[in-house]
């Protein structure tokens, strides 16, 4: 029952460079964040600090993208919402890690930065697979 | 998952709303300690500069104030010669390099409050020879130093505090300018130099110099390492550099001056940040010799931060408590104690402090200069706003106090304001009229 559709959706390669900044770096973040929890060593609250904020930077753009190609139904809308809800908790989280010493990460720090690279992650698998999502998407 | 995710953003964004709290007694011997209101933002609030004009800063009646000095690069503590000669400490350190994207964002907001222009790394003398408040001559006394702050003379040993060295100069009475090499008493800890002052004052009786070091970060954010030999005050062999930290735990001793009833040690105290706009109080205290006040680990005595982690209860249970708190995030950065009966009445003991104002608080707090009467040594009752007008009723900073100086003999008050780059000269009216100038509210 799979319905004819249009050329199947392949990533800009300039979309994909720019999602694959928040892929790489939250989880990045949230590796530094469980060793700063480990071992109260300022530079990985640090690190934590830099990676949350490239990855929001680079992931901005990519977020525009991704709302774009669901707006022209090329993309399903559960990619654009995982990223944004990765996004905005990296937000959250970069406010977070701006606070001072020990305060920097916390469990509050530690579950944003689950719920960031757990969403991003997701998001990043929507988007690549999507030849498959524009043939769902078509079916319904 | 979603839903953790809602939740903690939720519980973190409320904690940032969190209401001001309503007023409480901040300043004496006993100030009340709100609970800690960590925000997700930082309050930052930083009153914007702007030109004196026309007007100048507001004394109580009977009092005048007059600038005896602008366009001076950077001015913080001052020192009166045995002359009258007047030395202003110019310039401006710290070489604290940006670790985390916080430390971009908030330098740049801070520096919105400061002035452009470049500290001089000199002192200027300045000679009034007549006490009219227009000094009639204005030399550079030393130059090509590295940010100046503390000074202090004993006999003809003039000693000057840099950010990483404790420095003696020879001083010839009436001299103007002073170009010999100076020889090093010893170096001061000068890593990073997150809070770079160094301030300095003899003891009474001209053996021992002490010298305020202050901490590298707020509250330890740049790792414990980089605190050796931090948030301490030195006291240092006059003769042969060899120094002992007498205090400890003390995060930003700006100024050190001698209690004279007592000749104690006292020091105004900077303390920290990011635990709401009524936390934690800067204070004035007796510096007890062996003492430990408490940062990072606990504020206030016993008050423990849980920022400072790994945690030491052990410090934390000798910590001592501040004699007299004079405000959150004010930011006293002078202290003058007055001596030979001081304005007389209720200026006839006592101490100013230089009050430079807040940036953790979204109402402003500071700009002032502030008196703190003193009985028998020991502070009594409540401080007393003397010198006021820095924030203009446009919400904008005209100054910012820095040093505070009492010149006993010529009964003046003078303030280092490091926003206009201007040393103020404040006197009692009736003084001034008496000299005949009439020209002290020109």
């Amino acid at each position: 029952m799979l319905a004819p559709t249009a050329a199947p959706w392949r990533i800009h390669p300039l979309h994909g460079v720019l999602l694959a900044f928040p892929v790489a770096l939250f989880p990045a973040a949230l590796a530094a964040d469980l060793t700063y929890l480990g071992s109260a060593e300022m530079q990985w609250s640090n690190m934590a600090a830099w990676a949350i904020t490239g990855a929001l930077v680079f992931g901005a753009p990519a977020l525009a993208l991704s709302v774009f190609a669901a707006l022209r139904r090329r993309a399903t809308w559960a990619y654009p919402l995982l990223l944004a809800l990765a996004w905005v908790a990296g937000l959250v989280n970069a406010f977070q890690h701006s606070q001072d010493a020990w305060a920097s990460v916390g469990i509050g720090g530690l579950l944003l930065s689950l719920v960031s690279s757990g969403a991003v992650l997701a998001a990043g698998w929507l988007a690549l697979g999507a030849r498959s999502v524009v043939v769902r998407e078509t079916v319904r | 998952m979603i839903r953790v995710a809602a939740t903690a953003a939720a519980l973190t964004l409320l904690s940032a709303c969190g209401s001001q709290p309503s007023d409480v007694r901040q300043t004496g011997p006993n100030p009340q300690l709100p609970g800690q209101q960590p925000s997700l933002i930082p309050a930052m609030k930083i009153a914007k500069p702007t030109g004196w004009g026309d007007t100048r800063p507001t004394v109580p009646k009977g009092f005048a104030i007059t600038a005896v000095a602008t366009d001076l690069k950077v001015p913080r503590q001052m020192l009166v010669l045995p002359n009258g000669d007047l030395l202003v400490a110019e310039g401006k350190g710290g070489h604290a390099p940006k670790l985390r994207p916080k430390d971009v964002i908030a330098g740049y907001i801070k520096s919105l409050g400061t002035t452009s222009v470049k500290g001089g790394d000199r002192i200027t003398l300045l000679r009034d020879a007549d006490g009219d408040g227009r000094p009639e001559l204005r030399t550079t006394f030393i130059d090509k130093l590295d940010a100046p702050y503390g000074m202090a003379l004993v006999g003809n040993e003039l000693f000057v505090a840099e950010q990483g060295a404790l420095k003696r100069f020879d001083y010839v009475p009436g001299a103007t300018s002073i170009t010999t090499p100076a020889a090093v008493v010893t170096r001061l800890p000068s890593r990073i130099n997150h809070h770079w002052t160094k301030s300095l004052a003899a003891s009474a009786d001209g053996s021992k110099l002490y010298v305020g070091v202050g901490s590298n970060s707020n509250v330890g954010e740049r790792g414990m390492e980089v605190e050796q030999d931090r948030a301490v005050v030195w006291e240092i062999d006059r003769q042969t550099g060899a120094h002992r930290a007498i205090a400890t735990g003390i995060r930003n001793p700006t100024a050190l001056a001698i209690e004279p009833v007592t000749n104690g040690l006292w020091s105004v105290v900077n303390e920290r940040d990011e635990l709401g706009p009524r936390l934690v109080p800067d204070y004035l205290t007796q510096v007890r010799d062996g003492a430990f006040y408490g940062w990072p680990y606990s504020y206030y005595g016993r008050n423990v931060d849980p920022r400072a982690h790994p945690q030491r209860p052990d410090l934390v249970a000798t910590a001592v408590a501040p004699d007299y708190a004079l405000g959150s995030h004010v930011a006293a950065l002078g202290l003058s104690f007055v001596t030979g009966g001081g304005w007389g009445g209720a200026f006839s003991e006592g101490a100013f402090v230089g009050e430079h104002g807040s940036w953790n608080r979204q109402d402003l707090a500071g700009y002032k200069v502030v008196w703190v009467p003193f009985a028998g040594g020991r502070p009594s009752g409540e401080p007393r706003d003397l010198v006021t007008g820095f924030i203009g009723p446009d919400g904008k900073a005209r100054g910012r106090p820095v040093g505070v100086l009492y010149d006993a003999p010529r009964r003046a008050l003078f303030i280092a304001d490091d926003l206009s780059n201007t040393v103020w000269r404040v006197t009692p009216a009736v003084t001034t009229a008496a000299a005949g100038t009439g020209r002290a509210r020109g």
